[in-house]
């Protein structure tokens, strides 16, 4: 019998307020401050700036507008290329492999979602920055350099979006067993046929879900970024740093213009990954 | 009378789960709930448990109408299929728990829990957390938790169903056993006739939300009130209309009773100490003999062979039309 | 995980299906010498770099940077505030997680995706999306820029979905029975709360509340646009990071990263031993 039990339907004055406190908390943390954005993104509160979707759209085709964003999926594009192969890579070594050592990296693959983005961007420098950089003199004599440019950007934001892959895979791998693979073995199949045809159509929806997240995280960075890129106009903005350096500098409307279509992809995203979960939860 | 329960209904949406319900269970009995799953027998538990409102209908404990009473004041012990110890209380916390709620004293809880640790063969266990106990152990700590507020009336539901057959056995008579020393009321729910037939003083067979048969093991076994009651207990076969036990059939190789029915023996199967054989009379019935595996050798019964079977002397048949239910 | 390593072939993986392990081959460890290359390139090298950096001037001028003034206020702050954050997230968030799980109204689901906002957003708009509401000509008439209650407000915002996520699918897979079964050994409902609920929840708040924690450490781009930096008022350990960077004292930046990285290496490493312990109790 489906029902639900009594003991947790009884409805007393504290669950009413516990209720209304949940929503007012959410209400005034979340809820509230978000629907000022869009408020200001279309009805600018700066006594020069026109309100309006014209004026938004208008906004966000500034040249300099355009240039962050287009550096912002840049960088994004190839941090989400790079972690999905490496992502896969090392959650089948992880889960199927016995080497030594195994427990220790599986261990530190976790560790870059809990270090600081501006710790993230320090370490970058220390190690590649052509000034002071360990590795930086050897890099710049064969004529590579990574911080201040495009490449240091895609590392910052690799680095930080590099376990939500990994993490999304490998229980999905642990679950599903080797039971099939070695099944797909027996008959013939060898690893990659095996890996294209029995393990890849199983975790799929994981990975997914894995390469969403970390579209997700990499639209967004800032902290990484920031220390790694020049930061200037043309040179190395990306559309989180953009927010900021208008926000700084008395153009509001065109941060709340940037900062609502951040809004958006992010609200985007949290729905992809909605739709993308139910279909894994059927099975 | 210990537990009264009277004209209990129960509805989930268009569902009926319990319909016009009356019973009344006297002070000491052991009592067993038997029916088929999904008959209603554990959400009558549940209801004089407090855990479930009936839509109408009283349940008295005690003397007491507990109709409107919550779960917390009725002061029965309730125990699940699965266990449902605290999992991160040891044994001895779990069973302590009930008289902490009481605030008894100190000193008091920890005799007491000593005390029904011991009757539950748990005592060596005392500080071990629930997840190093194996199922027959838990569900032990469980009656023990349940045993030691001293509650008016004892609820179990389905309490060996998660258990293996070995085990399962050997709790049910265990479980008789504890009930002699103790005495406390007691009522359990079941869909193993075989387990209600052992342990219970009482069965009270329930169906479809009604209930067909109250009486002792003997009286349900020996004069089912209907023909669900009486194939829910054992095994029956259909002879002449009639349904009876198989090991109730006489079969001889010669025709020497007029009453007796003609039959062809189609297959002729040894299991154990017992061997069942099925036959197909004139009229087309196929009906099932159990008889002693010496009387079959005696026969020498074959496939094919021509026998002649009928209803022994005194054996019990009811008629196989679906019977009103009597109470 | 820890297995024994059972050949492909072995009898032992019919008993453990998803337990054995294979050895290399030569692809696959071709494969992780190249996963690890990547590896150390991007995370191991420059972290090490960072602890280089900070213990390239000894002991002395590592532990001066620290004890700087200036320096050890910015970390002091960091530390109340995260933990005042944790505290009041160990709370709200169970009790958030409990109304989602347990009751039942209109505007449910929309309140469990609400959640998820503040972890889907960058962190510059989330120090934006405070700022429109709280900051200068606030509607509400309440300007937090440059001040710790900002910064409370920014951590608390950006911690929000820790605790009510760990929490939430414990709530969900605790027994009704053993509810049931305090209730009727006369437990009331708030005994049942306090003394079965929550202690099989306490694994889960303590787990979110540690992820909570060493993400209100390291909370950096949610506080650039709400804290002032004043040194010794509103001046965090991130943004003295930064400010020691443009002012070109490397060393500086490093001793206070290491400390934050030490942190996150901590809660990692604790909350392995946390589940790996809770998976034993089950």
């Amino acid at each position: 019998m489906p029902e639900v039990k009594e003991i947790r339907q009884h409805k007393s004055v504290v669950t009413y307020l516990l209720r209304f406190f949940v929503i007012g908390y959410l209400f005034v943390l979340v809820v509230w401050p978000l629907s000022e954005v869009v408020q200001r993104t279309f009805a600018p509160v700066e006594a020069n700036a026109a309100g309006g979707f014209g004026a938004f759209l208008e906004r966000l085709q500034d040249p300099s507008v355009t240039y962050a964003f287009g550096l912002t999926v840049t960088c994004a594009f190839w941090a989400v290329l790079i972690n999905t192969v490496f992502g896969l890579g090392i959650s089948l070594l992880l889960v199927r492999y016995e080497f030594p050592g195994r427990r220790i990296l599986s261990v530190l693959v976790d560790l870059p979602m809990s270090v600081s983005p501006v710790v993230v961007g320090l370490a970058l420098v220390l190690a590649y920055s052509s000034g002071s950089g360990w590795f930086g003199e050897s890099l710049e004599s064969v004529g590579i350099f990574i911080i201040g440019s495009t490449p240091g950007m895609v590392m910052a934001t690799a680095f930080v979006s590099l376990p939500l892959v990994i993490r999304e895979i490998i229980p999905v791998l642990e679950e599903i067993g080797t039971d099939a693979e070695m099944a797909a073995s027996s008959l013939g199949a060898h690893a990659w046929q095996s890996f294209r045809r029995i393990t890849l159509p199983s975790i799929k929806w994981a990975l997914a879900y894995g390469v969403v997240l970390s579209l997700a995280r990499s639209l967004g960075e800032f902290g990484a970024v920031k220390i790694v890129s020049p930061g200037a106009e043309f040179r190395g903005e990306t559309a989180t740093l953009l927010i900021q350096n208008r926000y700084n500098n008395y153009d509001e409307s065109t941060a709340y213009a940037a900062a609502f279509v951040l809004v958006l992809a992010a609200v985007l995203a949290l729905v992809v990954v909605t739709f993308i979960r139910r279909p894994e939860d059927r099975t | 009378m210990s537990i009264e329960v009277k004209g209990i209904n129960k509805q989930y949406g268009d569902f009926v789960a319990l319909e016009n319900i009356n019973v009344s269970l006297p002070t000491g009995q052991l009592t067993a709930l038997l029916g088929p799953s999904g008959g209603g027998k554990s959400t009558l538990l549940r209801i004089i448990a407090g855990l479930d409102t009936a839509d109408s209908g009283t349940v008295s404990i005690e003397g007491v109408d507990a109709t409107r009473l919550p779960a917390q004041k009725r002061n029965v012990g309730f125990v699940f299929q699965h266990y449902a110890v605290f999992k991160h209380m040891t044994v001895a916390k779990n069973v302590a728990f009930g008289l902490e709620i009481r605030k008894r004293p100190k000193a008091e809880v920890a005799e007491r829990v000593d005390e029904l640790l011991k009757l539950v063969h748990l005592s060596q266990f005392a500080h071990r957390l629930p997840s190093q106990l194996s199922g027959g152990q838990r569900q032990r700590l469980a009656l023990a938790r349940a045993l030691a507020v001293e509650p008016s009336v004892l609820l179990l539901d389905e309490p060996f169903g998660a258990l293996d057959a070995k085990v399962r056995k050997e709790l049910r008579d265990w479980l008789r056993r504890l009930h002699d020393e103790v005495h406390v009321t007691t009522v359990f729910v079941t869909h193993d006739q075989e387990e209600a037939l052992e342990v219970a003083d009482e069965i009270v067979v329930i169906n479809e939300g009604r209930v067909e048969q109250i009486g002792t093991p003997d009286q349900l076994y020996d004069e089912p009130a209907n023909d669900f009651v009486m194939s829910f207990l054992g095994e029956v076969t259909t002879l002449e209309g009639q349904l009876i036990r198989p090991h109730d059939i006489e079969i001889t190789v010669m025709p020497q009773h007029d009453d007796a029915v003609q039959a062809v023996v189609s297959r002729s199967l040894r299991i154990g100490f017992e061997a069942r054989v099925q036959v197909l009379t004139d009229n087309g019935e196929e009906v099932t003999v159990v008889l002693t595996r010496s009387h079959a050798r005696h026969l020498g019964l074959q496939a094919g062979q021509t026998v002649w079977v009928r209803a022994a002397q005194g054996a019990l048949t009811v008629p196989s039309l679906r019977a009103v239910p009597a109470i | 995980m820890t297995n024994v390593i059972a050949p492909p072939a072995g009898p032992a993986r019919t008993r453990r299906p998803s337990g054995g392990l294979f050895r290399l081959s030569t692809a696959s460890g071709i494969g992780l010498g190249i996963g690890l290359v990547w590896f150390s390139v991007l995370v191991l090298l420059p972290l090490s770099a960072v602890v280089g950096a900070a213990a390239a001037g000894g002991w002395s001028a590592f532990a001066g940077t620290l004890t700087d003034p200036q320096t050890f206020a910015a970390l002091r702050l960091t530390v109340v505030e995260a933990v005042l954050v944790t505290v009041v997230n160990a709370v709200i968030g169970t009790i958030v997680a409990w109304v989602l799980v347990r009751d039942d109204f209109v505007g449910k689901r929309l309140l469990d995706v609400v959640i998820d906002i503040p972890f889907a957003l960058p962190t510059i708009v989330a120090g934006l999306v405070l700022l429109s509401l709280y900051g200068p000509d606030s509607p509400v008439g309440f300007n937090i820029v440059n001040t710790r209650t900002g910064i409370f407000l920014a951590l608390l915002f950006v911690t929000l979905p820790f605790v009510v996520r760990t929490v939430q699918p414990v709530l969900l897979e605790i027994e009704v029975e053993a509810e049931e079964a305090a209730a009727s050994l006369g437990a009331s409902r708030f005994t049942t709360f306090r003394r079965v609920i929550l202690p099989s929840l306490v694994p889960a708040i303590t787990a979110g509340s540690s992820l909570g924690f060493a993400r209100a450490i390291s909370e950096f781009g949610s506080l650039v646009l709400i804290s002032g930096n004043t040194p010794y008022q509103t001046e965090v350990a991130s943004l003295k990071i930064l400010k020691f960077l443009e002012g070109d004292n490397q060393a500086g930046a490093a001793a206070v990263a290491v400390l934050l990285l030490l942190v996150a290496v901590v809660v990692i490493v604790a909350l392995d031993i946390l589940s790996r312990r809770v998976a034993r109790r089950a």
